[in-house]
């Protein structure tokens, strides 16, 4: 069995949750990798690729004309994986209605090579499910594996004609957040806030505390939904899924479609003035009090 | 011009309700607990409304793939304002691959000009219909939608992205899933709840619309995820410290 993984670059390195998928796809035999746009040599030095499939031309993740380009070469593999990224989530499923197969997201747990596990109901439950499609096409959950290292391989590369965009789907513009933080996903702390922060510029406080730790910041919906930080740093059921040493909620109930995107973190603090707020009910560490005065003694205590 | 607004809508439990595996771990427990329309599904009807207010649209059509009781969710969306709905019964659970064979023989018969639609069921957290229908019927989509602006037979996305924000233009048809951000969801108002109940609704069974159905993932099993252990209260941000140092050893 070979399986094929679409990769996601990111400043000319392949990113982590794409390691992962990498790591998560060796389980099913020979690993071949696909990269539009830039990053073929990055992706050749993965350790475990046999093959890269580059093209180069594709040089927006379109959905259209990636699944179409993927679809055309899957002929040979049993399995197809992405991160469950946003560029992940918006590729495969189209490549899955492309060949008629059931796509599987979300994947935690691999039992076979048939066998998946993946959450269902905001992580309430976790659903193992096995597929009788020939060619499987599944998003595996960056946390859930551990990633390949960036460096030790070095996989042939093979360049692709890629099909010419049509004009049905046009790229405009992207505009990125730029930050100088570890990213969300691969962070070993994450410092998130919610809608006790109060507003944007109380927000601003959990930087010093992040800088202190080396750490990420995360947010709630309703943080982001209020303007304190941007979409990206959402975490959640339909945020970022994220899974760090050590989480630190402030000023955040703890929804459960919060939960859904930080409880498999290794250890998670909360401090939030309401004792019977849920985030508590997941924390290893909680302190019951104003943020705005435990934040500062925090920071000094560090 | 006119231009039809085709929107799926799912009937899901509710998303405050936390739900409870099933003792023989077959599923979740559904018996007794209270189901509303998809979030996301809200999103996108009222996205579909307010397109057809601002005159860029004709028609809002609901469509529904469920059980009997999905007319319900029919009915909140028709509240909410679309012009009628459609509901394709069975009582089966489908999956996303299935749902969008069905949907591709409604848009073939309703033949809209956008088909607006959740991103993600909050209940089987598939994230796939959109993409599965979009590349059926060879349409272009725009996934996670946080703006959507109709002119000269294109669509403009806003897309949220993992480092921010994407913008594309698609040629019409197409297919659209919605974020949470794109709009806030009006409530029916007890008038048009009323009204609504003499919009049309048209029912349809699913197994006469030539779709195969039949499942491609079997439920091996379904289980409660792992507890997390009850923890402590502190006192202190000092107390926090030393024992982030000395007890879970993480800093
Ligand atoms: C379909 C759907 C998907 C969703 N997806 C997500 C998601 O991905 N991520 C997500 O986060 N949410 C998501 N939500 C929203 C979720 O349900 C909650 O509304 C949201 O998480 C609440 O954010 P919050 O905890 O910041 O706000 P609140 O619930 O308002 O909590 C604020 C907390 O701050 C505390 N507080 C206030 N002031 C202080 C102070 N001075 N000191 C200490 N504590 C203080 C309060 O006690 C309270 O507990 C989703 C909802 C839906 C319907
Ligand atoms: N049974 C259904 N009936 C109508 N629409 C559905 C159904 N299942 C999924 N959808 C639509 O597809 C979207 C994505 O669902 P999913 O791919 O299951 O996460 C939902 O938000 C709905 O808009």
């Amino acid at each position: 069995m070979t399986a094929l993984v679409l990769l996601e670059i990111e400043h000319g390195e392949v990113r982590q949750a794409s390691r992962s998928a990498v790591a998560a796809a060796s389980r099913f035999g020979d690993v071949d990798v696909i990269v539009l746009g830039e990053g073929a040599e990055a992706a050749a030095r993965l350790p475990g690729v046999r093959n890269v499939l580059s093209a180069a031309s594709l040089t927006h993740d379109l959905a259209e004309p990636a699944a179409a380009l993927l679809a055309a070469h899957t002929s040979g593999y049993s399995h197809v994986v992405a991160a469950a990224s946003a560029g992940g989530k918006n590729i495969l499923p189209r490549l899955a209605g492309l060949l008629d197969v059931q796509p599987i997201p979300e994947v935690v747990e691999i039992k076979d090579e048939n066998t998946f596990v993946r959450p269902i109901y905001a992580g309430n439950a976790l659903a193992t499910v096995r597929s009788s499609d020939t060619i499987k096409v599944l998003t595996i959950r960056g946390s859930s594996f551990d990633p390949v290292s960036k460096e030790g391989g070095s996989a042939t590369i093979q360049t692709l004609n890629a099909p010419a965009t049509e004009d049905f789907s046009r790229f405009v513009r992207v505009e990125l957040s730029k930050s100088d933080r570890p990213e969300l996903e691969s962070a070993r702390v994450v410092v998130s806030g919610g809608k006790g922060m109060k507003d944007a510029e109380h927000f601003k406080l959990l930087e010093p505390l992040a800088d202190k730790l080396g750490a990420a910041i995360g947010a709630s919906r309703a943080a982001v939904d209020s303007g304190f930080a941007p979409n990206e740093m959402q975490v959640g059921q339909t945020g970022k899924i994220v899974a760090p040493e050590l989480y630190i909620a402030l000023g955040l109930s703890g929804a459960i479609q919060h939960l859904a995107g930080m409880k498999d973190s290794r250890v998670i603090v909360a401090i939030n003035m309401d004792p019977e707020a849920p985030i508590f009910r997941v924390a290893d560490y909680g302190i019951v009090g104003d943020l705005f005065t435990i934040l500062p003694e925090l920071e000094k205590a560090l | 011009m006119t231009m039809k607004v085709l929107v799926p809508v799912k009937r899901v439990v509710d998303y405050n309700v936390k739900v409870r595996v099933a003792a023989d771990g077959s599923g979740v427990e559904t018996q007794g607990v209270k189901m509303s329309m998809n979030p996301f599904d809200e999103i996108a009807i009222e996205e579909a409304v307010r397109l057809r207010e601002k005159g860029a649209a004709t028609e809002v059509v609901a469509v529904s793939i469920g059980v009997q009781a999905s007319q319900d969710t029919l009915r909140t969306a028709l509240a909410m304002g679309a012009d009628r709905a459609i509901l394709i019964r069975t009582n089966e659970t489908l999956e996303p691959l299935a749902v969008a064979g069905l949907l591709k023989i409604i848009v073939e018969r309703e033949a809209p000009g956008l088909v607006c639609m959740g991103k993600q069921a909050i209940d089987d957290d598939m994230n796939a219909t959109g993409q599965i229908l979009a590349a059926k019927l060879g349409w272009p989509q725009g996934t996670f939608a946080s703006a959507v602006t109709i002119a000269d037979g294109r669509a403009e996305i806003a897309r949220e992205i993992d480092g921010g924000t994407e913008v594309i233009s698609l040629a019409l048809p197409a297919v659209v899933t919605a974020d949470l951000r794109l709009n806030e969801p009006r409530y029916a108002s007890l008038p048009n709840i009323m009204k609504a109940r003499k919009k049309p609704l048209e029912t349809l069974d699913a197994a006469d619309l030539g779709v195969d159905l039949a499942p491609r993932l079997t439920i091996v099993s379904v289980a409660e995820p792992a507890e997390r252990k009850e923890g402590v209260k502190l006192n202190s941000a000092a107390e926090l410290v030393e024992k982030l140092k000395t007890e879970a050893k993480v800093i």
